[in-house]
């Protein structure tokens, strides 16, 4: 297996082109992301601790390589999870915003097809996408609830391996050029 | 101007999703008014195809285990293991229609006999974000559901309408951290306010140091809250801590224990009575059994029993049976434990005739049939309590199944 030459930093965007995703894939898979959310918890409650919404966001984000891009995917996302769930619109939107930005920025620098760098990639958005949620819901909402780092960090563990895991798969639906 | 904007068009283009998704998030907030075109949208759009995938889901799961499974039987075991499969499958299902009938008959007998009025919801979805116990049900303004509702099943409180869409209601749990209600206990009517913990429990709060509940009670309900009307379980006390200025008191809800597959959203409220204190709590209703069948003897009615008349009336099975066995051996002259193995034994087959009490009819059937179920209440042994059982806020159910015949076999307690 040869990712990249083993080389984890890319000097310029030419090293790494940009992937290509049809449409419909940019629309179906953050869909059923989302849906796969709402529908599987109900037969397997540990499931809704995965951020699926969360993984396809930042997949895209960080393949694409295009802030604007990553961002206005990130938001699309968060507000129809916001949409569908209990809380003010823009609490997830906001956050995956941000997430999404920051992805697409991380891509341009980093050669993001190495499963290391994914792994680590899917940890750190989990736990920042938490923190700024809970930021937000302290600050914004004022609620007083406490960010659980412990409970924070071992589900970073698990979604940032199901994010390999699913990278994997997506890396499939590229557009081969 | 131009190469400015372009050098930090990214950072700029974030600033304004930011800035707007602030000021929408803002004028949620401090209007308190929701933006429900968006949702809308989502929910309406979401809620058919999770129905979808349920009808499909529910199709594939009957489908494997009525057919493939069956049909694979017969290919492996022939004639006789295909008759073994058939009543194998027929038992299933009748005991999955059992337990379907008997969900729906405990929903329907709540619905019909609670003075509120309600509507059954079937839950399809649960709501985005791993923290937030919140989930979806097929009912919605249609359905003459409004926001604020509570919703319940027969076991206990589930959580009340957090937001209403034509075809769906978002609901939210009693375990979600924002949830709250106002409770009183069971013995000592202590009232606290029952809170989410986030997790699978609940707790309550605001419940003085002096004020005496112990683990095991129940506590319902009060109305307080103007939206689940007074008398419904909410769930038994798991552990209770000393606190200051408040005790912790951990709950374990009634409602949810058993998961979510339907549930009902009470349209009108109408506040009922706290049970008793005595009564053993929603969890074990008892039901007041009728008397069995009586079998008196005419010439010595207390004959072979040890208490009486009124112990004969009101025996076990195995009462009746030794009772019966002692007339068919006086009636020849036998007598049990006393002959040697190999002995000639009594015909166990002799029918005695027994006198038939005036009026052709048993009074004790009578009254077995007529002997109400009692839901809540102390348990008492039939024909033995000097008093009517009381009547309390749980009716049996509509259209429950009929008791056995009282002149066949002991009436049971009806299934919960």
């Amino acid at each position: 297996m040869n990712y990249s030459d083993n080389r984890l930093l890319i000097g310029s965007r030419r090293e790494s082109p940009i992937s290509r995703f049809r449409a419909w894939i940019l629309f179906v898979v953050p869909l059923a992301a989302i849906l796969f959310q709402v529908y599987m918890p109900l037969f397997f409650t540990f499931l809704a601790y995965l951020e699926l919404p969360l993984i396809v966001t930042v997949y895209f984000a960080l393949v694409r390589r295009s802030p604007i891009g990553g961002l206005t995917i990130g938001a699309l996302v968060g507000l129809a999870q916001d949409s569908l769930s209990k809380n003010p619109l823009g609490m997830f939107g906001i956050t995956k915003t941000l997430v999404g930005y920051i992805a697409a920025s991380i891509g341009m620098s980093l050669d993001v097809e190495h499963p290391l760098i994914r792994l680590l990639l899917g940890f750190f958005f989990y736990v920042l996408h938490q923190f700024v949620f809970w930021l937000l819901t302290r600050g914004l909402l004022g609620q007083q609830v406490s960010f659980q780092t412990q409970r924070t960090l071992v589900l970073g563990v698990l979604n940032a391996v199901v994010a390999v895991t699913l990278f994997h798969f997506l890396d499939k639906l590229k557009v081969r050029a | 101007m131009d190469t400015l904007l372009n050098r930090y068009r990214n950072i700029t283009v974030l600033l304004l999703v930011i800035f707007a998704q602030l000021v929408l998030l803002a004028y949620q907030v401090k209007n308190e008014r929701d933006v429900r075109i968006i949702r809308m949208w989502a929910v309406t759009a979401v809620t058919p195809v999770a129905r979808s995938i349920e009808f499909v889901r529910d199709g594939v799961t009957n489908f494997t285990g009525s057919y493939l499974f069956l049909k694979d039987a017969h290919e492996e075991n022939g004639r006789m293991h295909k008759e073994l499969s058939r009543l194998k499958l027929e038992n299933q299902y009748l005991k999955n229609e059992l337990a379907t009938a008997d969900r729906a008959q405990a929903l329907s007998a709540l619905q019909a006999h609670t003075p509120s009025r309600m509507a059954a919801a079937r839950v399809v979805g649960t709501a985005t974000g791993g923290n937030s116990k919140a989930v979806f049900v097929d009912r919605g303004t249609v359905a003459g559901v409004e926001k604020g509702m509570a919703v319940v099943t027969p076991d206990g409180i589930v959580g009340k309408v957090l937001a209403v869409y034509p075809t769906a209601s978002l609901v939210l749990l009693v375990t979600d951290s924002v949830f709250a209600a106002g409770v009183v206990s069971q013995k000592n009517h202590v009232r606290g306010v029952l809170k989410g913990s986030g997790y699978g429990n609940c707790r309550v709060d605001y419940v003085p140091p002096e004020e005496k509940v112990e683990v095991g009670e129940w506590f319902y309900t009060s109305g307080d809250d103007r939206i689940f009307p007074k008398g419904m379980p909410a769930g038994k006390i798991t552990a209770v801590r000393p606190g200051s200025p408040f005790q912790e008191i951990l709950v374990d809800p009634s409602g949810t224990e058993k998961g979510l597959e339907e549930v009902l959203i009470v349209l009108q409220a109408v506040h009922q009575e706290i049970p008793d204190g005595k009564s053993t709590g929603a969890d074990a209703p008892v039901y007041l059994a009728p008397p069995p069948p009586a079998a008196p003897d005419a010439e010595n009615p207390s004959a072979g029993s040890p208490t009486g008349p009124a112990a004969t009336a009101t025996g076990t099975e195995a009462d009746r049976l030794r009772e019966r066995y002692k007339e068919i051996g006086d009636a020849q002259h036998h007598r049990f434990g006393e002959g040697v193995p190999g002995s000639k034994p009594p015909d166990f087959n002799l029918k005695v005739e027994r006198p038939t009490p005036p009026g052709g009819t048993n009074p004790a059937a009578q009254t077995a049939n007529s002997a109400p179920p009692v839901a809540g209440g102390p348990t008492t042994r039939a024909g033995t309590s000097p008093t009517p059982p009381p009547r309390t806020s749980v009716a049996p159910p509509a259209g429950a199944r009929p008791a056995p015949p009282a002149s066949t076999q002991p009436a049971a307690a009806p299934r919960q």
